[in-house]
């Protein structure tokens, strides 16, 4: 039997949707045990967003949610409910972090802010997870990650040269957030193990975002220049673009950086007379006739399926690789190998894959241990074992509407 | 006792041989408050050569990439290519409690540098390696390059116009994206080195990382066997067939916002139409449109261009800011698409003191990076130092703490080893 990091690490999640609950798969894959407090009145968003198992649309029936939410456990508790409420502090002082990615201002409401929660457990960690972080004249600001994606420039960075930005489907910021968020919590883990001291930690989606541009804003304020659209281009490679291939709608990413490359690639796709062609010899030839280098290399890529480009310009030490759909992700021979997807059966779902961890722990690594959740499926289990309720207490709860 | 706060991980060294993939994995260990020793080859470090440069002036002191991802961090050149470079790095090593790399895989193990050879000579160290698609399987030696990786993971198919070529985002992401990964990664091997005693190793695809992007896109084909597509400035692939318009012009650029269902949408949507009302821009159908029976899985596109028209018409009346304002003021879920001159005039990051001046003394000035990534209230983090130049702290450490002479360091330096 594998080690789990992180047994005996208990963790209640106020929160929904995904920067926060997804920061906390950090501690559920590696062994915490995580229990996300829902309501069935106010069920996760994700629970409620397609795609639903035969498109019925039943809260246990998300594969958005469970896709994200495996090795987690989940209770339904009216927190109006005087004994609701009652539970709630209990799973407080039973848990080592608290969770919310509520927006700023609805912990405070339910009378669960950090100084209430620290009366109930003194060395309680609680982090926040929010837009715009727990503090400023914006930090009640409601929005989803879709619309951080603007307000922390994403969407400006996607497009066209000279045309107008492109929005991503994905709510991009949402998902990058648990990287930096769970460093600082096993962080903080770590220091309480070592000191007995809890903190808060206050984390903002806009301000965790603007990391994956800094160059760009550090550049502003002295140039007054902001980065430019560059499609697939870069500006110090060519050809590096994404090149039409054989079939419907596939495609394959190629980049060259150096001359030496060049070479390889001319020599692999069986026209060496192109290394001698005086436009295309210098990086700065290259990129200066780059329209006519990438009509040029389209007609040759139109030729073949993106599998074969990709296995043809490997094999020569280019970087190319193929524009994967969620098919060919679910299909992808080196994610298989590496087990990127785990497999459980959920009992709604089915045979179901599991978003897995992007690393392998050579002694601790990370498994599925359960299926995704349905709501409130824990209830009982939470109360009578890890809180340690009479049948008679959890059935006064249950009879006076606590877990609803 | 602690005498001084020194961050989360203060007693703690970290060697950082990373090239420009792997850079904001030490920098966020860094702020995390670790003494993130950057080693470089002595020519410099590949991502010196990346630009913007300071005042556009390109040369290896003034990438500004380099100085966003190595704060915090001192500075040491090594060839480790050479004898005398991998002993030393030996020596390193055993006073190290990390090591990042992102390598090709294969190339520390062609120096004899192995993750075994490594947790031979520290057994408690934790190695991190940062590839494109990881230390196993069949593409572990694949080149991927940022362009490459994302295309492999799944966002770009996704990403652009349905009938243009798929998109990736203008500046790199992937390697950002596997970095921070790693980062968290980690931790969790130095939680459980810090009560086992066992050091480990920590192998990141990038091609992974990015995949957690894919949100619906992967349970979407599972369950229902629909491959996501490309759908321009719209949400697709959530609800019913209809797509969402996220992307909408004003008068001086463009805003986020979109109409959503059920609870969380329904405030914004009412809202929105009693704002067109009050300025006379709300259709009698929108203005008597029951929000309540808005059903998103039964949305038809005819239905959802209808709401969407009118709305749309009247954000171009206004400008992103007052659009912006107005929102707030009203509960609308609405956020205009910065650039970095919006973000840098944003007031809610300057209400939370999130700038952070650093001196750059060599250039006779200070530069203004983003601040901290969280707000921790016992053990804050901090950016106190700019990156460092090529071989800044060689003296410091060669000398100061593993009592290299002056003498054998001149050897070293001649013999291009530093």
């Amino acid at each position: 039997m594998d080690k789990k990091v992180f047994e005996g690490i208990k963790v209640l999640d106020f929160g929904w949707v995904i920067a926060g609950p997804l920061t906390l798969k950090y501690l559920a894959d590696y062994g915490a045990t995580v229990i996300c407090l829902e309501s069935t009145q106010h069920p996760d968003l994700l629970r409620t967003s397609a795609p639903f198992k035969e498109n019925i649309p039943e809260v246990d029936n998300s594969g958005y949610f469970a896709y994200l939410a495996g090795n987690k456990y989940s209770i339904t508790v009216d927190l109006k409910q005087c004994r609701g409420f009652e539970i709630a502090k209990k799973l407080v002082a039973w848990a080592d972090v608290v969770a919310d990615s509520h927006r700023p201002g609805v912990l405070e409401s339910w009378g669960l802010d950090y100084e209430a929660l620290k009366k109930i457990n003194p060395s309680v960690i609680l982090i926040r997870n929010s837009n715009q972080g727990q503090t400023g004249p914006a930090a009640q600001q409601p929005g989803l990650g879709n619309h951080i994606n603007g307000l922390a420039g994403i969407v400006n960075m996607v497009g066209w040269p000279h045309q107008e930005p492109i929005s991503m489907q994905v709510a991009y910021s949402d998902y990058v957030v648990p990287h930096f968020a769970a460093a600082v919590l096993i962080g903080a883990l770590d220091y309480r193990r070592k000191t007995g001291k809890g903190q808060m930690l206050d984390i903002s989606q806009l301000e965790v975002g603007l990391n994956l541009f800094s160059p760009n804003l550090i550049k502003y304020p002295g140039s007054k220049v902001d980065e430019s659209l560059k499609g697939n281009s870069c500006d110090y490679a060519a050809p590096h673009g994404i090149f039409r291939c054989k079939g419907n709608d596939r495609w394959c990413a190629i980049s060259v950086f150096t001359d030496e490359e060049w070479h390889d690639f001319c020599m692999a796709i069986g026209q060496p007379d192109l290394i001698k062609d005086a436009k295309f010899a210098t990086v700065i030839n290259r990129k200066n006739h780059e329209n006519q280098l990438n009509e040029l290399i389209e007609k040759w890529t139109s030729q073949y399926e993106p599998e074969e480009v990709m296995r043809l310009l490997q094999q020569a030490g280019v970087a190319a690789g193929i524009v994967e759909n969620t098919k060919d992700l679910n299909e992808d021979t080196q994610l298989k190998e590496r087990e990127c997807f785990w497999t459980g059966e959920h009992p709604k779902l089915g045979r179901f894959s599991y978003l897995g961890q992007p690393s392998r722990l050579s002694k601790t690594p990370a498994m599925l241990y359960r299926n995704a959740p349905c709501l409130g499926e824990h209830t009982e289990y939470v109360c009578r074992e890890l809180l340690g309720m009479s049948q008679d207490e959890f059935d006064a709860c249950l009879m006076e509407g606590a877990f609803i | 006792m602690m005498a001084t706060n020194r961050g989360l991980l203060g007693s703690y060294r970290v060697l950082d041989l990373t090239n420009e993939n792997g850079y904001l994995c030490g920098e966020i260990l860094a702020e995390m408050g670790a003494d993130v020793i950057k080693i470089e080859n002595p020519r410099g470090d590949s991502g010196r050569k990346i630009g913007p440069f300071y005042q556009q002036i390109p040369d290896r002191e003034k990438s500004l990439y380099w100085f966003a991802y190595n704060l915090n961090k001192r500075g040491i050149t090594l060839d480790i290519e050479t004898e005398d470079g991998r002993q030393i790095l030996s020596r390193l090593i055993k006073k190290a409690d990390f090591l990042i790399e992102s390598f090709h895989t294969g190339y520390l193990d062609s120096l004899g540098l192995s993750f075994d050879k490594i947790h031979e000579i520290n057994p408690k160290i934790v190695m991190t390696s940062i590839t494109p698609f990881g230390q196993t399987g069949p593409y572990k030696d694949y080149k991927g390059s940022d362009l490459v990786v994302m295309a492999m993971s799944g966002l770009m198919y996704i990403t652009g116009d349905p009938d243009k070529a798929p998109l990736r985002i203008s500046f790199p992401q992937a390697f950002l994206l596997a970095s921070a990964h790693a980062a968290a990664s980690s931790m969790i091997a130095h939680y459980y080195r810090e009560s086992s005693g066992e050091g480990q190793h920590v192998d990141v695809s990038a091609q992974e990382c990015v995949l957690w992007e894919l949100a619906n896109g992967i349970p979407l084909w599972q369950l229902n066997r629909i491959i996501l597509k490309r759908a321009g400035s719209f949400l697709s692939g959530r609800w019913s067939d209809a797509k969402q318009r996220l992307l909408w012009q004003c008068k001086d650029g463009y805003v986020s916002f979109y109409i959503l269902g059920g609870p969380s949408g329904i405030k914004t949507n009412i809202a929105i139409v009693k704002w067109m009302e009050e300025k006379g821009a709300a259709p009698e159908y929108l203005k008597k449109f029951n929000w309540n029976t808005l059903d998103m899985s039964k949305q038809t596109q005819e239905m959802q261009d209808r709401l969407e028209k009118p709305i749309g018409e009247f954000f171009m009346k206004f400008t992103k800011a007052e659009l912006y304002a107005e929102s707030a003021k009203r509960g609308i879920m609405l956020y205009p698409v910065c650039n970095a001159k919006d973000i840098q005039e944003n007031t809610q990051l300057k209400a939370r003191d999130y700038w952070v001046n650093v001196s750059h003394p060599e250039l006779s000035t200070s530069i203004t990076y983003p601040g901290v990534f969280a707000r921790l209230s016992e053990t804050p983090l901090t950016i106190s130092r700019r990156a460092p130049l090529i071989g800044e702290h060689n003296l410091d450490i060669y000398e100061g703490e593993f009592g290299f002479s002056k003498s054998e360091l001149g050897v070293l330096h001649q013999s291009g080893v530093i």
